[in-house]
């Protein structure tokens, strides 16, 4: 789960790291007034989940309280890249005198954690490792030590001397944010050198582990702040992973090897999927109907395809759950349907007793991609 | 000797009376795995169709020389578990629970480092060498005899593979599938080791999917240590990028995580890499004399 800047300045305050006096506005006479509060100029910036707000325009730079409050008017009223946004984060401009680069985060290939900082900021870290190699200092942790605090000093060495001691403090801080919020990333780009000697966090990207957020229910709130589509808060709610995607056959499948395996079989029999969308382990009757709801609720969807592999979750209370859900909800197109695994056979059996007019099974993979691929067709032709 | 699990492999099941823990207990004690023993904290003294339960794994090992942990407890206690295991000396530590928390998983992954277990998963499917011992939740029913060693990062897909090969008659020697997770203990480079150096497996098949880097790891791992013949695939050609799919690991990251890096460092020390995992099996029936 991705932080809103504001949400991720909230935990950098609560653990000592410096950062901007600002306030969440929510209108643009809000955004106004505290540019006004601040000495009549503010940094505007739009609150959204994702990075790249500098270059689309969600962070401006207010001279007057006017700009602040038309700058807010216009990311509030016409929202940021197509994501509705309901609030901004209006800061004091900072006298930057420099700035850097500063980030923790999870390393899949060492399987620690990984601490960087660099002597250049404000640009994609990416384009820094690349052309100024030696500005960027890496320095892996080791999860049950944590950042040590010679790492820190090491990490923060080359930025010029007046800067070491607050940034080395930092990245110390970032790491026991990360560790007190169970986060995969803490980023902070800029860091800032301030013209009265203070290093500051000008901004904050925070990934938090979804599946830690058990043992954090405040940080969890977080996530009411996000604007939420109807249809993906629906099969969130159920446990299952929906991604819309934009063909015509809809899939409905356990495990995300597997479903993405039948995207791309799919695909190779010359159809497109409309979804991507894991039932996970176990797939009772309501999970099957919530999931059949999920995928039909896409008017582009022309047939569907189930791709079920039974290990953990049994053939025969997935077959139960289709029947149960077509009982519950009306099957506008055919259901294709591939039963293999644990309990496959009672699966089947139970499908063929039911002869619903919309299941079509099918015995392998591939035919089931090929008969849903050719059913999707019929039905736009048709 | 079958990689990782063979006949003399010794099962004690933790978290064994919960609902998961319990069903396939009994399926793998069924199939003539040993399940000796099963760990419920405070259920001493029980037993789950005549295995017994010990409040510790330290008790079952020490009662019935368990040598093998297999994982069901919720993920909010399973790094505890793994902890558990490691400090009875259970040398081989299989943990099929979903939904770990990552700075669990870097905790265990680190603390077990050089101590000379092995961790299979968490988040996967377990272990077979058909005929022989199954430890976790693949079908065996779908699995039979023989020398194809396969690794997985997907659950079903291991499945479907197994399926597509034993349907052509091929068997395996071993199956095993390590885990979509972003830490995982058992990686490729383990498992394509511990075949080729296992005398029964004559082949190898290993599936793979979107993200990270592990199978580009592999492939250098091939091009230096392998000499029996690798199948690939890599599932997710069509995800879009960005786009996360299910599995914590599944997410594209930079090009290094496609389907078509991995598919083109596959190719370049020549590994040959199916479309879809019947032509995986068609690929595996090639190699075989």
């Amino acid at each position: 789960m991705d932080l809103y800047e504001h949400q991720g300045k909230e935990l950098f305050a609560a653990f000592g790291i410096p950062v901007p006096d600002g306030k969440v506005a929510r209108t643009a006479a809000e955004a106004r007034a505290l540019a006004e509060s601040f000495g009549g100029t503010a940094a505007v910036k739009v609150q959204v989940q994702s990075g790249k707000r500098g270059k689309g325009g969600g962070i401006v730079l207010a001279k007057a309280p006017e700009e602040a409050e038309a700058a807010a008017g216009r990311l509030l009223g016409e929202g940021f890249q197509g994501t509705p946004v309901d609030r901004v984060l209006v800061e004091p401009l900072a006298d930057l005198k420099q700035e850097f680069y500063a980030a923790i985060t999870l390393d899949r290939a060492s399987r620690r954690y990984v601490a960087m900082a660099s002597s250049v900021g404000g640009m994609d870290i990416e384009e820094i490792a690349v052309s100024q190699p030696a500005a960027l200092r890496r320095a892996g942790v080791d999860p049950i030590l944590g950042l040590t605090s010679f790492q820190a000093r090491w990490l923060a060495g080359h930025f010029p001397e007046e800067a070491r001691a607050g940034a080395a403090a930092i990245l110390s801080k970032m790491w026991d944010v990360l560790v007190a919020a169970d986060a995969t990333l803490v980023e902070v780009n800029p860091m800032v050198l301030l013209g009265d000697g203070t290093v500051m966090a000008l901004d904050a990207k925070v990934t938090l582990d979804d599946n830690a957020l058990f043992r954090h229910p405040d940080l969890a709130a977080y996530a009411e702040a996000f604007p939420v589509d109807p249809t993906q808060a629906k099969a969130n709610e159920k446990g299952l992973q929906y991604v819309k995607l934009d063909g015509e056959v809809g899939i409905i499948g356990n495990g995300a090897g597997l479903v993405m395996s039948t995207l791309d079989v799919v695909q190779q029999a010359g159809g497109r999927a409309a979804n991507f969308l894991d039932v996970g382990g176990g797939a009772s009757a309501d999970v099957m109907a919530t999931s059949l709801e999920v995928v039909l609720g896409d008017p582009a969807v022309r047939s569907v395809f189930v791709n079920i592999f039974g290990g953990i979750t049994r053939c025969d209370e997935v077959a139960r759950g289709i029947l149960e859900a077509l009982g519950r909800i009306e099957a506008r197109v055919p259901i294709v349907v591939r039963l293999d695994g644990t309990n496959a056979e009672e699966g089947r059996a139970i499908l063929a007793e039911a002869a619903h007019e919309r299941i079509v099974p099918a015995a392998t993979m591939l035919e089931a991609a090929e008969v849903a691929v050719e059913l999707a067709r019929e039905g736009v032709s048709a | 000797m079958a990689a990782f699990v063979d006949t003399d492999t010794k099962v004690v099941v933790q978290g064994i009376t919960g609902g998961q823990g319990s069903f396939h207990a009994l399926r793998n004690k069924a199939y003539g795995t040993q399940v000796v023993a099963g760990v419920t904290p405070g259920k001493a003294g029980e037993s789950v169709d005549g295995i017994p339960v010990f409040d510790t794994v330290r008790d079952a090992v020490a009662e019935t020389g368990a040598n093998t942990s297999l994982i069901f407890v919720p993920a909010r206690f399973a790094a505890d578990a793994v902890f558990e295991a490691a400090d009875a000396g259970i040398p081989l530590i299989v943990c099929i629970t979903e939904g770990i928390p990552v700075m669990d998983m870097a905790r265990v992954y680190n603390y077990l480092r050089g101590k000379g277990h092995t961790l299979v998963g968490p988040n996967c499917p377990g272990l077979i060498s058909p005929g022989k011992a199954n430890v976790g939740i693949i079908p065996w029913e779908i699995c039979s005899e023989g020398s194809v060693g396969l690794v997985s990062r997907s659950g079903t897909l291991t499945y479907q593979v197994v399926n597509e090969l034993t349907r052509k008659g091929i068997g395996q020697s071993t199956c095993i599938g390590i885990g979509g997770d972003p830490i995982i203990g058992t990686g490729f480079v383990d498992a394509l080791r511990a075949f080729e150096d296992d005398p029964e497996t004559t082949a190898i098949a290993l599936i793979g999917e979107i993200g990270g880097s592990d199978e580009e790891t592999a492939a250098e791992y091939i091009r230096d240590h392998v000499t029996k013949p690798v199948v690939a695939y890599v599932a997710g050609r069509t995800a879009p990028p960005g786009k996360r799919m299910g599995h914590a690991g599944a997410i594209i990251t930079g090009s290094s995580g496609t389907a078509q890096a991995k598919t083109e460092a596959f190719n370049a020390v020549g590994v040959q890499v199916g479309i879809n995992p019947s032509e995986v099996a068609d690929l595996i029936e090639g190699t075989l004399p």
